[in-house]
């Protein structure tokens, strides 16, 4: 029966969390059909089917994590369902007499290599090719004290993030998570009498995580008018993230707002014939990121970072885009940002967006960020003071453009199309003089883009 | 508090009980004008006179025999075996007579012999100087087998088994002799036989171990303690009978067991204790009982470093520790 192992969703990616199953035990899938969405640190992807099949077991409950390599689901084909029986009670036989046959005196350290078996080994409802072949152990099965353990605390295991080795459920992991989630009350009732009918049961369905609309696990408990969700892991990550940033970097905030009439005049002119040349709209946000890049270009240290006590400057110009999806914050890159036109910055913008909305971001689309353009006017915001993407210096929010009297140079009052541009400072690489200038030239060239202006 | 070698307090332990109880003699090869060969019983001939300080000739099944008789006549003998392998010759003497002694006279005699004997390798004994012998004679009711590994441990348990009634081997494993120094209080003391001793408190693995393996242990626990894993320590110091409630105490606390000696691994003492923790801490394992043993060959090598290769090392312990631990 073929498996389906953890990818490896980048260079420096050892682990994986299953953030969603998209398919049931039993569903049929078809080749490159998506079967689970994984979540990383910085993306969640989809992981397609390897092959044509009925799915027959997710060993990988949702919201577990585990080693990259690590066999997460079972996909029966149809050479597997005929002879499914007979080789798995033969696999059991052979594997036994290989192994503990007194044909060698030697009976090594190999011992060590096997997991803890059940005591009801014929009735274990888990393959044992899983159990003995696979390079990583299986969750499935427990040791005895596991069991026990998980019996007395009324654990379910399958929501535990085994630290042993190969993402073993340990008796410590229990007892931890036992202390950390007291009366948790996970595991179901009727399986709690007997730890071992327990295992079995979880063999067979071992996704039990409750999953909500908006990518929260439900945990269950309810408090009077209140209902406690337990975060997502990509929500973890995201807290995780955004505390450690304001803790480590002190913020400073500062804000300058543009006078954009005449980027709003030329993209009105201009965003019909682009839309039909090109397939996608001209959004305001690739003349933004235009003059960013080009501000950054001309104040080198805005594009830094604080790495172990020392500036890093940056000479490639690696813009961070925001883009937030219903449940979920993610951050791609547009790689040499001071490189493209504003319609290749469009494309880039358009693409991205896409590809964060579908799940379908790389790690090479998330990696090397310098800077980041937080596009918080897309929500109507006017005024908003964004977190540093670590270890970034700077982030800028560009605010909703908005209509109002402006008074002009020559005391004149006039309506014009305005916007406020928020940035974040890292205080120990930037100071409020540079941040100044970088916002002035930024402001600059968003003034200068008029009917003039080149898309190409 | 003197600080002593291992063999000093084997040394003093014969000299205190052979002062305070007159029944208390010594018998063996070479054990009195020239002391022993490893001068275990050195002085005591010029002390306490050849009565009782007796030298024999290469009779180990004499030497055993004459201890069984002048036992059953009511002294105290403790008989030296030079090395425990030549031990074998006195098998029958131990296991059909000492042994079954008071059991065959419905509780009217006892046999209250030690039989002390050098064992194990690593020096440079080549195959007939070399051999752990312990699990044949814990297989056998009627029988105490105490291995110490500590100078503290060798003089109490030396104490208590001259005043155990019953029949005791001693084995003292030979690489300790002068390698391991220890505090001994002034004072009369024993230790009290079939107690273990946890050497090391830890929460991640246990190891028990006993003999000269032990000190193997405890430095490798020292190392594992570095990745963050602290190793439960016990020693045996009697392997028969066996603390039963030490080791289950233990194998409870941490879930993880691994068993090391230096004898080979089939039907050795680990497997006992391993059986043991099967039988009644099944619902405490987090992992399966694993075992560090010699290799499966007959003998131990001359050849150095094949000698070398034979026995247990602190890396390949640490190794068996840390894949324990991360299970």
């Amino acid at each position: 029966m073929p498996d389906i192992k953890m990818p490896q969703l980048g260079e420096s990616v050892t682990e994986g969390t299953i953030g969603k199953w998209l398919k049931s035990v039993g569903d049929p899938v078809s080749k490159y059909e998506p079967i689970a969405e994984v979540i990383t640190d910085k993306v969640t992807a989809e992981i397609p089917s390897d092959l044509d099949g009925v799915i027959s077991e997710l060993l990988i409950g949702e919201g577990d994590t585990v080693a990259v390599g690590t066999v997460i689901c079972k996909i029966a084909t149809e050479g597997d369902t005929n002879s499914d029986a007979s080789k798995g009670a033969s696999e059991v036989k052979g594997d036994d007499t290989d192994k503990d046959g007194s044909s060698s005196p030697v009976q090594g350290n190999h011992m060590m290599a096997r997991p803890a078996e059940s005591v009801k080994e014929d009735k274990a409802q888990v393959p044992p090719a899983n159990a003995m072949h696979g390079s990583s152990l299986p969750r499935g099965r427990f040791s005895p004290a596991v069991l026990r353990l998980a019996d007395e605390h009324g654990v379910n295991l399958n929501l535990l993030h085994g630290t042993g080795e190969g993402g073993r459920v340990t008796r410590r992991d229990v007892l931890t998570y036992a202390e950390l989630h007291p009366n948790d009350g996970s595991m179901p009732e009727a399986t709690m009498n007997s730890s071992i009918a327990a295992n079995e049961s979880m063999s067979q369905t071992p996704v039990s995580a409750q999953k909500s609309d908006n990518g929260n696990h439900v945990a269950g408990v309810h408090g009077g008018d209140d209902e406690w969700i337990t975060p997502s892991p990509i929500r973890k990550t995201i807290a995780k993230r955004m505390v450690e940033s304001k803790h480590t970097a002190p913020h400073a905030w500062t804000m300058v707002e543009a006078d954009v009439t005449s980027l709003v005049n030329f993209r009105n002119t201009v965003k019909g014939d682009f839309k039909r040349k090109e397939g996608i709209d001209l959004t305001y946000l690739p003349f933004f990121i235009k003059a960013v890049a080009e501000a950054l270009k001309r104040y080198p240290i805005m594009n830094a970072s604080w790495v172990d006590e020392k500036i890093v400057m940056h000479h490639r110009i690696n813009v961070s885009i925001a883009v937030a999806t219903d449940d979920v914050l993610v951050v791609p890159v547009i790689q040499d940002a001071d490189r493209l036109s504003v319609a290749g910055l469009a494309h880039s913008v358009n693409e991205l967006a896409a590809k964060a909305r579908s799940g379908r971001l790389s790690m090479s689309d998330v990696q090397g960020g310098t800077f980041t353009v937080n596009n918080t006017g897309a929500f109507g915001s006017v005024l908003s003071q964004p977190i540093l993407n670590a270890p970034q210096a700077g982030i800028l929010s560009v605010e909703s453009i908005v209509k109002r009297p402006v008074v002009l140079q020559n005391d004149a009052i006039a309506v014009r199309s305005m916007v406020n541009l928020c940035l974040s400072l890292d205080h120990r690489v930037l100071d409020g003089w540079v941040a100044g200038q970088f916002l002035r030239a930024v402001r600059e060239r968003l003034e200068s883009f008029d009917l003039q202006t080149v898309l190409y | 508090m003197a600080t002593k070698l291992y063999i000093e307090a084997i040394h003093d332990a014969l000299y205190d009980e052979m002062k305070r109880d007159g029944r208390v003699f010594v018998l063996g090869e070479d054990v009195g004008v020239r002391g022993g060969v490893f001068r275990v019983t050195s002085g005591l001939q010029e002390e306490f006179g050849e009565y009782r300080c007796l030298d024999f000739p290469l009779t180990e099944s004499a030497i055993v025999g004459v201890a069984i008789g002048a036992a059953a006549a009511g002294m105290i003998p403790v008989a030296e075996i030079q090395f425990a392998d030549f031990i074998m010759p006195a098998v029958n003497q131990i296991i059909s007579e000492a042994a079954k002694m008071r059991y065959r006279s419905n509780n009217d005699w006892s046999s209250p012999i030690v039989v002390r004997a050098p064992y194990g390798g690593g020096v440079h004994g080549a195959l007939y100087h070399s051999q752990s012998v312990e699990a044949i004679f814990a297989h056998v009711p009627g029988l105490k087998i105490v291995t110490p590994a500590t100078p503290y441990d060798a003089k109490g348990l030396l104490k208590a088994a001259i005043r155990d009634p019953d029949p005791v081997l001693f084995f003292e494993h030979k690489k300790l002799y002068r390698s391991v120094k220890g505090e001994i209080p002034d004072e009369d003391y024993t230790v009290e036989i079939g107690r273990a001793h946890v050497a090391r408190s830890g929460d991640d693995i246990t190891v028990i171990s006993y003999g000269y393996a032990l000190h193997l242990v405890l430095e490798a626990a020292e190392e594992l303690e570095k990745e963050g894993y602290t190793t439960q320590v016990v020693d045996l110091r009697t392997l028969r009978p066996l603390d039963t409630e030490t080791i289950l105490e233990s194998a409870r606390k941490t879930g993880k067991v691994l068993i090391v000696h230096e004898d080979n691994k089939v039907s050795g003492i680990g497997a006992e204790v391993s059986a043991t923790i099967a039988e009644h801490a099944l619902f405490d394992l987090d992992a399966p009982i694993a075992r560090l043993a010699g290799p499966e060959v007959p003998a131990m090598p001359f050849n150095s470093v094949l000698e070398k290769a034979y026995m247990l090392s602190v890396d390949k312990v640490y190794e068996a520790m840390l894949k324990l631990a991360k299970f």
